[in-house]
């Protein structure tokens, strides 16, 4: 195969990921996928479908519906030297399992001293948007993001949902992979090496512009790109920054972005209080304030938990027509 | 049962099975959506169990919980209208069929956390027991519910406190793709609930006569406050998990010969054979089904969408609490 030809290669969300855990596994025997219906099922959202076949129950390990249980022996299979891959169906059924990846991952390797170190990958789906009502539609990316100890990634796009994984199952911290369920289907190319996708450190510029940055992550990467879209056909250069890397955060990213568009609107999924995009926007005001031509924007959920009717959901989400309205507001009259 | 209360039991399953039916063409039809879980084929725990409950007594079920409604008797218009997103459903659409709430049935969900059900009961159990009400809760949940911690934490804490519990275990063999047998190490469910002082029986789910009368014991001695009961209800999901389970892990042999034991057919031939039922009984209880669906369709057809300015209601109270 040419390398135009393998950079052209186009696949799915899913099977950029299912990839992904293939060659984790073939490279490093012990790496291994756990969770609910991993195995026989082929995962709730299909990511692992043939896996079993391929790696055996071993391997790829359906566990019982204990989201405390399996995390935790996640957690404590990293600390007994092996490289789990831990699927939470959904980042509303981790909170079953908050207490493992708080109080145990994120403190044990400070607490003992720096002596145990826990290499574990825990993915989770999370978003809304398929009108599956309030307790399964949670985006708590900001509540993992908040504490110390833990990594965190959000690949918005099929490259990245492919290469991300490499480099979190050789980082030696637990990583935790948010997968936005609205993301399972899009097809994009991945290229033939990880390049810039096989970065866990940094954001990525997803469309340059000068006159505005949309800071997004995951789903809301795409609504960005769409706003921006528009925005052009008005005269209105956007530049669309992808966060990948929600723990720690790429601050020289944002800081540069805006120091060049002198103008910012945060796009995020999460509730708009103590959201992941009111520490961006701190960020900004600490760090570029006298940058700024105008206040920074923030398009988050509504304050509600999300309601399953389709317009009601839709009108609670950060949809297009709200961020092109935080746009509009931040370029003002010289926009 | 027999004479009135057999012809409910029948009514009961027949309009769960019709109205279910009718879920699956709207959902074709993009009329509902989000997550659908059927209840067909497990009609007989819900038609058996309800009926042992009084009034002001208390149903905690799950996402499945179609079933479970309607055999509460929460009407079917107000549920579908739920499930079109229309502010007549009984949740005015912000729940959806996972989330049927109707608290003057004392229904208190529809939950789509496994397990998340059971420190609830334990809680309003807890509530009847300090105000002297002799009221009960009756929890509905999976099998698949049994590894999670809730499940045994609400156990113990229901029968170290005593309290008027009943958990409804329905145990239809699988947790999504997930045989019984591929999650817990001890299969025998029973056990479980005995290990924390819980009385339990072991009840075939498929037989609702056999059904109602283990409700009916458990109700008594649980009224009576003697603690908690466990019922293992043995039946089987004949559709898939959601309708997006495509369904792989089960043979197609097994699903035939779990609906041979169709519980609706069962308990028509139950009930012929005591003479209680004839041909023109039976087709006038499906008339009298296909009429609520129905009519429940038109209602959830002409139901009207919230206004999105009133979304956030009812997100705190609105009232004083009582
Ligand atoms: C805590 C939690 N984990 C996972 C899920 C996803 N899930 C929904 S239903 C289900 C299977 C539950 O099986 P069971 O309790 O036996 O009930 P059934 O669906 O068979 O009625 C799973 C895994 C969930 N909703 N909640």
């Amino acid at each position: 195969m040419s390398a135009t030809e393998a950079t052209a290669r186009t696949m799915s969300y899913r099977e950029a990921l299912r990839e992904a855990i293939r060659e984790g596994m073939q490279a490093d025997e012990r790496v291994f996928l756990t969770g609910e219906d991993v195995g026989a099922y082929g995962g709730s959202f299909g990511v692992s479908r043939g896996l079993l076949d391929e790696f055996g129950p071993e391997r790829i390990r359906d566990t019982p519906l204990s989201e405390a249980a399996f995390v935790g022996a996640g957690i404590g299979a990293a600390m007994g030297g092996m490289r789990p891959i831990v699927e939470v169906m959904t980042v509303n059924f981790s909170l079953l399992a908050l207490d493992q990846i708080v109080n145990n991952a994120a403190t044990i390797p400070h607490m003992s001293g720096g002596q145990v170190q826990i290499p574990v990958v825990v993915r989770m789906t999370t978003g809304a948007g398929r009108q599956l009502a309030a307790q399964h539609s949670h985006s708590l990316e900001g509540w993992y993001a908040h504490v110390p100890g833990l990594k965190v990634l959000a690949p918005a796009t099929v490259a990245d949902a492919r290469w991300m994984l490499g480099p979190a199952l050789a980082d030696p911290n637990p990583v935790i992979v948010f997968e936005h369920g609205s993301l399972y289907n899009r097809e994009g190319e991945i290229g033939d090496t990880a390049g810039p996708a096989g970065d866990i450190t940094r954001a990525s510029i997803r469309r340059p512009g000068r006159d505005l940055t949309f800071v997004a992550y995951g789903q809301s990467v795409w609504t960005a790109l769409e706003a921006a879209e528009t925005l052009a056909s008005e005269g209105v250069e956007a530049e669309v920054l992808d966060l990948r890397v929600l723990r720690p955060l790429d601050t020289d990213a944002v800081i540069s972005s805006v120091t060049r568009t002198h103008r910012a609107v945060i796009i995020d999924e999460m509730w708009r209080t103590g959201s992941l995009a009111a520490e961006v926007s701190a960020l900004i005001t600490e760090q570029a304030f006298y940058e700024l031509d105008a206040p920074v924007g923030r398009v988050c959920t509504q304050e509600l938990p999300i309601p399953y009717a389709g317009h009601l959901e839709q009108a609670a989400l950060p949809n297009t027509t709200r961020v092109l309205a935080a746009a509009r507001e931040a370029v003002g009259g010289d926009g | 049962m027999t004479g009135a209360a057999g012809t409910d039991a029948l009514r009961t399953m027949l309009l769960i099975r019709t109205f279910e039916e009718r879920c699956v063409e709207l959902y074709s039809a993009a009329k509902i959506r989000g997550f659908l879980h059927l209840y067909i084929g497990e009609e007989a725990v819900a038609a058996g169990i309800m009926p042992a409950l009084e009034p002001g007594d208390r149903v905690v079920s799950t996402y499945r919980e179609h079933g479970h409604a309607l055999a509460r008797g929460v009407p079917a218009r107000s549920v579908l209208a739920e499930m079109f997103g229309k502010v007549e459903g009984v949740c005015r659409g912000r729940g959806g069929s996972m989330h049927l709430f109707d608290v003057a049935h004392r229904f208190y969900g529809g939950n789509a956390i496994v397990g998340g059900g059971l420190p609830i009961a334990v809680g309003l159990a807890l509530a009847d027991r300090m105000a002297g009400r002799d009221h009960v809760t009756a929890c509905f949940f999976g099998e698949g519910a049994i590894a999670e911690g809730e499940f045994h934490e609400s156990l113990n804490l229901a029968a170290l406190w005593r309290l008027p519990v009943i958990f409804c275990c329905e145990n239809n063999l699988y947790a999504m793709g997930t045989a019984l047998a591929r999650s817990e190490s001890e299969v025998n469910l029973t056990m479980k609930a005995a290990s924390y002082e819980v009385p339990a029986w072991s009840v075939d789910g498929m037989d609702v006569d056999a059904v109602a009368d283990a409700a009916r014991r458990a109700v008594l001695s649980v009224r009576a406050g003697d603690g908690p009961c466990f019922l293992e209800l043995r039946t089987y999901r004949f559709r898939a998990h959601s309708m997006y389970d495509p369904d792989l892990y089960r043979t197609r042999e097994e699903i035939a010969r779990w609906r041979e034991r169709d519980p609706i057919d069962a308990y028509v031939q139950v009930l012929r054979d005591a003479g209680t039922l004839d041909d023109a009984a039976l087709e006038a209880l499906r008339d009298e089904t296909r009429a609520v669906v129905d009519d429940a369709v038109a209602y959830a057809e002409a139901g009207t969408p919230e206004p999105v300015d009133e979304m956030t209601r009812f997100v705190y109270a609105e009232e004083a609490a009582p």
